[in-house]
């Protein structure tokens, strides 16, 4: 380049004898080579690297697998045939359709909530940070957070303990009855005794698989408990653990030293239905007063044994793609923050300022000014989202676990396993590209006729 | 009464803006601390359970990390991608910026309108035909060639960008320079890139954020020599969990640079992102 200028230099001062005009032309068609050297590299590598892979994936998307033979448009059709890539195309649909307007959402809600803060610098910083985070170590961040055990993942061990918060976990998951004393295992996994009970009896129910030291506090020696007078309308009986510490004792009955089980629930049951329940006392007894005569059976419901509550299984089939969608609100949320709040500064203040005098409250300058005022904004920030989230990659990639990826397949990552990823059907997959390209055109549409409107 | 219950939904405000903070923060906290304990204690328990347990943290995977010779060489890779890239982009986006402003040539309008639809061109369907075209080069597989795409798929907006913000110079400051007898090099050099210099600064951040962070590009036409952090790391996901310990102060040490270029150039940043919607 400078050598071209320095030899231009050199000849600049033009022989006197040549008439003006053809000095004019002579000018103006050494500053068309000036201005074709300026924007050459750029149209060189926009034409070889972007124009022309255009051109040559649409061509060669009417080609098979391997390139030979024409196919028409039978990529295509097979696009919209073949499970893998129609599981894509829905995956792809369902982001287009609810990550721009939640983000756009929230990002609207946060804008205008923001300005009612002091700190609200230091908000927007923290929630634009994460645009400048990889995808790739954002898909480290959540498959961390939503990892399955609850011992790993925070996400399910705030929603395990906010469970535990309101029902109770069950006591005692390992239990089992003791098989031939009298308890029989139902369908359900809960136990019962047979029926033919009938009040002013007395049953003791003993259990086994609870190992002495996960035996709930307070839990008291049972013998006590298990004697005693039953009165003529009442059952009364004990829960227990039938394991004497040290040895000793005879399976099926209550020896001294062996501790009751506390917090069991107990029901009675008369004809299939549940008359009465309780639940059992720190010696591990129970009793059901006011009994009318008839035949009983004591029930151990299964609940007593469920296994703990683990949490859900974020990354599993279902949940898979709405929670990498909440991956993606952590990264954009801020971007659509702060564009909108540049909008809303830019909002005429006396607008605000009339309807406030005239009586308006907050929600309702919310919903006639600012947002019907802020529209434009709001088109951009939405189409901005649109255009990226149709191309999401790396966040699928990264976070959904190898067996849930065909769950969570969007165009991108599919065209990438059908091109490169052991797919090799570079015919499908230069289809895939091209959809992806059709997809953008309104959007392409849309900037360009922006772009000549302001000029 | 009125003055309460403002008083109480400001108060509501804060605590809701304080927990949407604090969601944002979490799964980042997360990652350090992980970072900061051995694949054992994790597997044990939550990262949550280290701050009961503060003897858990230290910093020997990150001395493990950089005795790794892949991880550093795929660092320095990062390096040599992101800066290369940046500054091509930069001074080849300048040259066409200025041209399409304040140059006349054939066709400049309809060109012009074409980098602006190349805008939002998805990368994915340059993959194939440019690893091809790469492939008889030699250049597939080399850090050249990554350059090379990056640098290309970030011109249409780089053009776009530079070249609006050089059409808003004042006509006369150009006149007056062409006046002297500058001739077109000397004005770029001495009188664009200077008035310029908010506009490619956002650029140039932007830009080098969009390079470091990117995966997909690297993954097709890097090769194990050439890769960046990104596809080093991405190698390692299948086995989660286990390797916890060298991922996790991994992705650390891959997001250090971006969030620290992110709060020292912040506002250009912002800028540079801002301008860039609608990409």
């Amino acid at each position: 380049m400078t050598s071209t200028l320095a030899k231009d230099k050199g000849a600049s001062p033009s022989p006197p004898s040549v008439p003006p005009a053809q000095r004019a032309r002579r000018l103006r068609r050494r500053g068309r080579v000036v201005a074709l050297l300026f924007v050459f590299p750029a149209l060189l590598l926009l034409g070889a690297l972007v124009v022309y892979p255009v051109l040559f994936s649409v061509g060669r998307s009417l080609f098979d697998a391997s390139g030979t033979r024409f196919v028409g448009a039978d990529n295509y059709t097979e696009m919209f045939r073949n499970p893998a890539t129609l599981k894509a195309i829905r995956n792809t649909t369902i982001w287009v359709v609810v990550a721009p307007v939640l983000l756009t959402g929230l990002g609207l809600i946060l804008a205008v909530l923001v300005e009612k803060v002091r700190w609200a610098t230091a908000f927007k910083l923290l929630l634009f940070m994460p645009m400048a985070v990889s995808f790739l170590a954002a898909g480290i961040i959540f498959r961390l957070a939503y990892d399955e055990d609850p011992d790993k993942g925070v996400l399910n061990a705030a929603v395990v303990s906010v469970h535990d918060v309101f029902k109770d976990s069950s006591s005692y998951p390992a239990a089992r009855a003791r098989e031939g004393h009298g308890l029989t295992k139902g369908d359900d996994g809960s136990y019962s005794t047979r029926a033919g009970l009938s009040p002013g009896d007395t049953v003791h129910l003993p259990m086994v698989g609870v190992l002495p030291k996960d035996l709930p506090g307070g839990a008291e020696p049972a013998s006590a408990a298990a004697g005693g007078k039953t009165a003529a309308d009442e059952l009364r009986g004990v829960v227990y653990l039938d394991f004497t510490p040290g040895g000793g004792g005879t399976q099926g009955k209550v020896d001294s030293g062996e501790s009751g089980l506390p917090g069991m629930k107990v029901e009675a049951v008369r004809d299939g239905r549940t008359v009465a329940s309780t639940t059992t006392a720190s010696d591990g007894s129970f009793h059901f007063g006011g009994l009318k005569a008839g035949s009983y059976a004591v029930k151990l419901p299964e609940s007593n044994f469920a296994p703990p509550y683990q949490g859900i299984s974020w990354l599993g089939p279902t949940l898979v793609t709405p929670m990498i969608i909440g991956a993606y609100l952590w990264i954009w949320t801020g971007f659509a923050m702060v564009l909108i709040g540049a909008g809303l500064s830019a909002l005429p203040r006396d607008a605000l300022e009339a309807a406030r005098i005239d009586g308006a409250n907050e929600w309702q300058i919310f919903r006639r000014i600012t947002v019907p005022l802020l529209a434009p904004v709001l088109t951009v920030v939405f189409v901005t989202l649109v255009i990226n989230v149709m191309k999401v990659f790396d966040l699928v990639y990264i976070i959904a676990p190898g067996p849930v990826q065909e769950d969570a397949t969007v165009l991108a990552t599919q065209m990438w396993l059908v091109s490169f990823g052991g797919g090799n059907n570079q015919g499908l997959g230069s289809a895939l590209g091209v959809l992806l390209l059709l997809l953008v055109i309104p959007a392409m549409v849309f900037n360009v006729r922006r772009f000549r409107r302001s000029q | 009464m009125n003055a309460i219950r403002r008083g109480l939904g400001h108060w509501l405000v804060q605590a809701f803006l304080v927990v949407i903070g604090l969601i944002w923060l979490t799964p980042l906290a997360g990652l350090f601390v992980s970072s900061l304990r051995s694949a054992e204690d994790t597997a044990k328990g939550g990262w949550w359970t280290a701050f009961a347990n503060p003897a858990q943290l230290s910093f020997d995977n990150y001395s493990a990390l950089l005795k790794n010779a892949g991880m550093t060489q795929a660092f320095w890779n990062t390096v040599l991608i992101s800066v290369p890239t940046t500054a091509l982009v930069v001074i080849v986006a300048a040259l066409a910026g200025y041209a399409f402003a304040w140059l006349d040539f054939p066709g400049r309008d309809p060109l012009f309108l074409l980098v602006v639809a190349l805008l939002v061109v998805p990368v994915q369907i340059g993959l194939l035909p440019v690893a091809k075209m790469f492939g008889q080069l030699g250049l597939f597989g080399t850090i050249p060639g990554v350059v090379l795409f990056h640098v290309a798929y970030g011109l249409p907006f780089a053009v776009f960008l530079l070249r609006n913000y050089f059409a808003e110079m004042p006509k006369e400051m150009l006149e007056a320079a062409r006046m002297d007898g500058g001739d077109e090099w000397r004005i770029f050099t001495r009188l664009v890139l200077p008035v310029g210099r908010p506009a490619i600064a956002s650029l140039a951040i932007f830009q080098f954020l969009w390079v470091w962070n990117d995966m997909l590009v690297a993954l097709l036409f890097a090769d194990t020599s050439s890769q960046p952090l990104t596809v080093e790391l991405q190698s390692q996901i299948r086995q989660f969990g286990s390797n916890i310990d060298v991922l996790a102060p991994g992705a650390f040490l891959s997001l250090v640079v971006p969030v620290v270029v992110f709060f020292a150039f912040q506002r250009h940043f912002v800028q540079g992102v801002m301008a860039g919607s609608v990409k």
